[in-house]
């Protein structure tokens, strides 16, 4: 095994009431990797990555990050601790314009006044503009709102969003299933701008060309546990499609079926 | 650094495609109708706005002006507070009794002992509550529309009951509260120092008497709380997280925003821009009534809404409002400038209401159709 662990888990469990969403799930992630999560509806993908942020309380288990353990109270301890996540219902406001969406809940102020502290517009906008360069992002005008933009620009700005701040690692929840073809491209495109700034990736996605175009290695879910553990160049995508159906399951993973 | 050089390779940035502000349009209405009540003045022989006597002095109507301003300025101070929470995504119905129940109190602290020599006949409290001073009662009355914001905040953050609900049984807890205060009989005769609270020159003592504008306080209050309101929702992240919470609550909660408290903090803003309003008024009539604000909280909602404040949340300004509170104004002072009865004001001002929503929701569906 080459490079540092960035995250790991062992035996993450997330219950809700007597559903078992996530069971045991025990999972690596090394310094600039990019790593797919597969599986069907259901299998537990969302659940994980909702523990690891702490958007949910998980039941069980520990997490490592950075090379120690973390337990972190809410999305902006996650966050502040450099893991940037892109949410599958695009956690953006509607009604405000790029730089406040990207700086959504970590606004940097000139004048500390508690609730009260005047806003640096002026550093936020020129961050912006940095983080958009850095993720080849193109908005056309940055006061805009939100609203007024494409489902494209939107997931872009999303994305974005994890550049503007020094992110240790970036989370997508299947980044590109409301996009058009064009729009994927371009989100694809961040995507492996992230893998030469040498960033680690944790990608939810269920479309086959895509993780075997962008990624390094799969990890199958099924049923709230993983069942598989491949690397992109031993593995094919019939192959993938028998772990996640469940006609196969990992030899280390044979008594999670 | 251009916003445009954003627009290579992408979408091309097209200026005509901006979103024209909503209340430039709020503006054009406002004279737009104030022309329509000129001009219906015009064929009368009279003016509107501008000044007809020859042995009066200055271009304008001072006199209509003056009016105008002021009676809308009581509502206007709720209205800044009702534009916050309605862009917060909620809205208050309980201003108008939070103003009743304020009314009352407030005015049992500011009582003067004696009334013509003889002692004050509609004294609540004994002799320590008589004469105190005017801090006294602004303090009292502030804690109370603070305490008001509080409940409506905390009901409506922590138990997850609609505003709509929650504000709706303080409207009614509060006018009770209003009316079991003195067993519904009018409180009266305050001290000077009150009284002048509304009625004195305050632009006079604030500018060392280089302009008057006496006994228009309350709009000077309106004036200076819509500047300071306007400036806190526009630089502040108090403003940035209440638009956001508007927008998108659960985007909002994701990004860290801590909703909940944020929540709190707007009901209490608007429970003390309430509480304002009912010293004002309790000043400005020498007298508090538990029946004080009845309806203000609607004349509130429907200064924010004609402004262009959206009731889904998200979208709206303080200037707006102030343009709405205006357009409102006009058009009271214009249907009796032009001799129409009170019932046809209350009619036209309920179509204009409906009217101001049905645009809000075409301009989002035009917007959304743009997108």
């Amino acid at each position: 095994m080459d490079g540092d662990v960035i995250l790991r888990t062992e035996g993450l469990t997330k219950h809700y009431g007597g559903v078992h969403a996530l069971q045991g799930a025990n999972f690596e992630l090394r310094a600039g990797e990019h790593v797919a999560i597969m599986g069907d509806n259901g299998a537990g993908k969302s659940t994980f990555v909702r523990q690891i942020t702490a958007v949910e309380r998980r039941t069980a288990g520990k997490i490592w990050f950075g090379g120690k353990e973390v337990d972190f109270e809410n999305p902006l301890e996650a966050r502040e601790a450099g893991i940037e996540t892109v949410f599958q219902n695009l956690a953006l406001a509607d009604d405000l314009d790029v730089p406040s969406n990207l700086f959504l809940g970590r606004e940097r102020i000139r004048f500390n006044l508690g609730p009260f502290s005047i806003l640096d517009r002026r550093s936020m906008r020129t961050a912006t503009v940095a983080a958009l360069e850095k993720t080849a992002v193109k908005i056309p005008n940055l006061s805009n709102t939100i609203r007024n933009m494409s489902g494209g620009q939107r997931q872009c700005v999303a994305i974005a969003r994890t550049a503007a701040f020094a992110s240790k690692l970036v989370i997508m929840d299947e980044p590109t299933a409301a996009l058009g073809v064009q729009e994927t491209a371009q989100v694809e495109n961040i995507i492996r701008t992230l893998k030469e700034h040498g960033e680690p990736l944790i990608l939810i996605s269920h479309n086959m060309r895509q993780v075997f175009d962008l990624v390094d290695r799969i990890v199958v879910f099924r049923r709230g546990r993983i069942v598989a553990n491949l690397r992109k160049e031993e593995t094919s995508g019939q192959d993938v499609v028998a772990y996640i159906t469940g006609a196969k399951t990992g030899p280390e993973y044979a008594d999670a079926a | 650094m251009s916003a445009n050089s954003h627009g290579v390779g992408g979408v091309a940035f097209d200026p005509k495609r901006r979103s024209w502000p909503p209340e430039a349009n709020v503006f054009i209405a406002l004279v737009a109708i104030t022309a329509v009540f000129e001009l219906l003045n015009r064929f009368d022989g009279g003016s509107f706005l501008f000044n007809m006597r020859a042995n009066v002095p200055g271009l304008f109507n001072q006199a209509r002006l003056d009016i105008m301003i002021l009676q809308v300025a009581i509502t206007g101070i709720i209205a800044l507070g009702v534009t916050q929470v309605i862009i917060l995504g909620g809205i208050d119905l309980s201003s108008g009794s939070v103003v009743g129940a304020t009314a009352m109190i407030v005015m049992s602290f500011a009582q003067t002992a004696l009334v013509n020599g003889n002692p004050n006949p509609k004294a609540i409290f004994g002799e320590w509550a008589m004469d105190l001073p005017v801090i006294v009662p602004i303090m009292v009355g502030l804690a109370c529309g603070l305490a008001a914001g509080l409940i409506n905040g905390t009901l409506i953050a922590y138990t997850g009951i609609p505003p709509f609900i929650a504000t709706l049984g303080m409207m009614v807890s509060a006018r009770g509260v209003a009316r079991w205060w003195s067993n519904g009989q009018p409180v009266s005769f305050p001290t000077e120092s009150f009284a002048n609270l509304a009625n004195g020159d305050l632009l006079g003592t604030l500018t060392f008497g280089l302009v008057h504008w006496p006994g228009q306080n309350p709009a000077i209050v309106f004036i200076a709380l819509a500047i300071l309101f306007h400036l806190i929702l526009k630089f502040t992240i108090y403003g940035k997280h209440t638009y956001a919470i508007g927008s998108n609550e659960d985007a909002a909660r994701m990004s860290g925003i801590k909703v909940k408290s944020h929540k709190v903090l707007v009901y209490a803003i608007a429970g003390m821009c309430a509480a304002v309003a009912a010293i004002m008024l309790t000043s400005k009539n020498l007298t508090a009534q538990a029946g004080m604000g009845v309806m203000y909280e609607l004349d509130a909602i429907a200064m924010a809404v004609i402004g262009g404040v959206s009731l889904s949340g998200g979208r709206g300004s303080i200037l707006g409002t102030v343009l709405g509170a205006a357009i409102f104004s006009v058009i009271i002072s214009g249907f009796t400038s032009i001799r129409l009865d009170a019932y046809y004001q209350e009619m036209v001002k309920g179509a204009i209401i409906v009217g101001a929503v049905v645009l809000d929701q075409w301009r989002q569906r035009r917007s959304a159709a743009r997108g």
